[in-house]
């Protein structure tokens, strides 16, 4: 009897552990508690400083930074300075949803910046559209992000266009025949992806020949890896962020699989080839911009990022940068400083000449843009194509 | 016919980790009846602990296997008093207090080092160093086997039958027999039992702290939060096996791993969680002394 009751304890205690686990601590506050006053305006920042997604949070961060820098050096906005809170949200939807929430109520901010991650924007959106705050993600491309309602814009293309790339480059550049995907099932953005791709690359006449699943925070991925091996694809979509897609890149070689692998912008990440190594060489990622492109604009952003941060910017910096300047140039063209006004001034943006190419924000609040194909190459990513709508 | 073997030998290689950390489980439920749920995040320690002495002993730039041998005693000596500190400050107090007590404190202290490991070491992943980078190539055709694993499975192996030495040939081994039959009566023997339960929790925790580099050799990504699953898991590889039996919890354990991996390989990765803790349902249901527990008549 003891026994049996001992049990059921057990159980109740790794529910109640699972429950734990959900409920974390606050969001950790880096900006000061300050009210908007006569001659600033607060704009807020989500954004995963910590966490798996570190790098995206951070990168994402030191973009908007050096933006409201060159804002403010040229006069701010009609005499009034940006100023930037940043709450971090360690890379959990929840804490997105209670920082932003925090943003809006207590530090009463102009509009929002964030988040990279889809699922976390995803989780702020109705947040900011309820309160009537205009929010710009940088980087989510998931189309369902901006579907929330009229407050929410993205500077970025979206997934039905990033999938296309992809499926465009797997069967028009690399003459692949036979695709598998594994995809990472906790994650909206690489679920959507995977659909996308998969839908174009059939129409195109690819073959899907198998379609495998993870869980983000996987370690062993052998499994999926060795069934995909039997069905010997040309190529291996992995639509994941870059800390499973390093380790899936180092386990596929292990197995003796020589297949590239492709993805998304969510590789795009310094940490890519620290956790893959050599592993990852050879394989293709579309992605928001390349460092290598030439023109003087770019060019002149790099030299003033490296300036600024000792760095080269990846991509989600210059998308961050360009989400920072399009909300920068709004809220210049906007009637007021009202919610109302600064979307209707977003909305109205048209050939703006980001870094990341021209911004036009079009009726569903996506922006159409062309996207660059890199391939991974011993610690460097090489510009290979440019794929336009 | 070439999956399945690979299937097998992914298995093994999963299972033997798994096997690492149920073995501290099963330990500290054999002696004092504990469940002790922080032993997850001691393995994390293990693998955090091997992260910073390879950089600290410049370990990286020359990998050999005498380095990896040299962090893996490093790392479980680190966990090894980390246990005892465990032990002597959170459980020990509790010794005469009801079971639910001790439980609720495991809880508490797992989540302690989860997120005090967040607050130190960062919540981003750590790329774990290459410590040793093996030449041999071991596969069988089609079948890859990464030497890096069977190094891993030999290490395992070694650590378990050490501990098997100690347990039933030795007198800290008869000690803590007599100690986990009963603890009274082991003490009107003589048996210093407070001695006694610090040394299982030290190994314990060696263990777990072995298992955590070892992971990171090869699944060379770690975080705080790494522990979790692991050590539920390995829970669940215990009770499989027979909760208190140290050779039923390495059965147990492969047994886990290969049923992921065809889970997995054969099927959906979705279930992957839910399969194991199905597992822990199914037993406590139908066999809770597990595969190859005895049940133990409670004297009231």
């Amino acid at each position: 009897m003891k026994q049996s009751f001992f049990y059921g304890l057990v159980l109740t205690s790794i529910m109640s552990l699972s429950l734990i686990g959900c409920t974390k601590k606050n969001a950790g506050t880096t900006g000061a508690e300050t009210q908007s006053s006569d001659d600033s305006i607060l704009v807020g920042e989500v954004g995963s400083l910590t966490g798996p997604e570190a790098t995206f949070g951070i990168s994402t961060n030191k973009g908007i930074k050096l933006a409201f820098k060159e804002i403010n050096d040229a006069g701010g906005i009609n005499g009034k300075k940006l100023e930037l809170i940043t709450l971090d949200d360690q890379g959990k939807p929840e804490e997105a949803a209670t920082a932003v929430t925090k943003l809006i109520t207590q530090n009463k901010v102009s509009a929002i910046l964030g988040e990279v991650a889809s699922g976390r924007s995803l989780a702020m959106a109705p947040i900011s559209q309820q309160n009537k705050v205009p929010m710009i993600t940088p980087s989510s491309t998931n189309p369902k992000v901006t579907a929330v309602g009229d407050y929410i814009f993205r500077v970025c293309f979206i997934d039905p266009f990033q999938g296309t790339v992809m499926a465009k480059f797997a069967h028009d550049t690399l003459k692949a025949k036979k695709v598998a995907v594994l995809r990472d099932v906790k994650n909206d953005y690489s679920v959507g992806l995977a659909d996308f791709f998969i839908e174009t690359y059939k129409k195109l006449g690819g073959e899907i020949i198998l379609d495998k699943s993870y869980s983000a925070g996987d370690i062993d991925f052998k499994s999926q890896l060795t069934a995909i091996r039997a069905k010997h694809p040309d190529a291996i979509f992995v639509p994941g962020y870059y800390t499973d897609v390093g380790l899936i890149a180092r386990q596929a070689r292990e197995l003796g699989i020589k297949a590239p692998l492709l993805g998304g912008d969510g590789w795009d990440s310094p940490k890519l080839q620290e956790i893959g190594g050599k592993a990852v060489n050879g394989s293709y990622f579309s992605n928001h911009y390349s460092a290598e492109d030439k023109s003087p604009h770019v060019q002149s952003f790099i030299a003033r990022f490296k300036a600024m941060n000792n760095e080269i910017p990846d991509g989600l910096a210059a998308m961050g940068y360009d989400a920072a300047m399009v909300l920068a140039a709004s809220m210049k063209s906007a009637k007021s400083l009202s919610g109302p006004d600064i979307k209707e001034a977003i909305a109205a943006v048209r050939n703006y000449q980001g870094v990341t190419g021209n911004i036009s924000i079009d009726a569903d609040r996506n922006a159409i843009k062309s996207a660059v194909v890199l391939k991974v190459e011993n610690g460097a990513f090489k510009y290979q194509t440019t794929i336009n709508p | 016919m070439v999956e399945f073997f690979q299937y097998v030998i992914n298995g093994i290689s999963l299972g033997s980790i798994y096997a690492l950390i149920a073995i501290g489980y099963t330990m500290v439920f054999g002696v004092l009846q504990l469940i002790n749920f922080a032993h997850g995040d001691v393995y994390m320690l293990g693998a955090f602990v091997g992260y910073y002495s390879a950089k600290w002993f410049h370990f990286t730039d020359k990998p050999s296997l005498t380095n990896l041998i040299l962090v893996l005693i490093f790392a479980m000596v680190m966990c090894a008093s980390v246990g005892y500190i465990i032990e002597r400050f959170a459980y020990r107090p509790l010794r005469k207090a009801p079971r639910i007590n001790l439980l609720i404190t495991a809880v508490g202290v797992s989540l302690l080092l989860e997120f005090s490991g967040q607050l130190i070491f960062g919540s981003d992943p750590k790329f774990f160093p290459e410590l040793y980078i093996p030449q041999t190539d071991l596969s069988i055709g089609e079948i890859k086997i990464n030497p890096l694993q069977v190094i891993v499975l030999i290490i395992s192996l070694i650590l378990m039958g050490f501990l098997q030495y100690i347990v039933f040939r030795t007198r800290v081994g008869r000690a803590m027999r007599a100690v986990s039959f009963n603890h009274d009566l082991a003490s009107l023997m003589g048996i210093p039992t407070n001695k006694v339960i610090s040394l299982t929790f030290m190994l314990g925790s060696a263990l777990a702290g072995a298992g955590g580099v070892l992971v990171g050799i090869i699944y060379p990504r770690i975080e705080p939060m790494m522990g979790v699953m692991p050590g539920l898991k390995a829970f669940v590889a215990a009770v499989l096996g027979g909760i208190g039996n140290i050779a039923g919890a390495v059965v147990g354990a492969l047994t886990l791993g290969m049923a992921e991996t065809f889970l997995v390989g054969y099927w959906a990765s979705t279930y992957r969680d839910a399969l194991a803790f199905a597992l822990l349902i199914f037993i406590l249901l139908v066999k809770p002394t597990g595969l190859f527990g005895t049940n133990r008549t409670e004297k009231v």
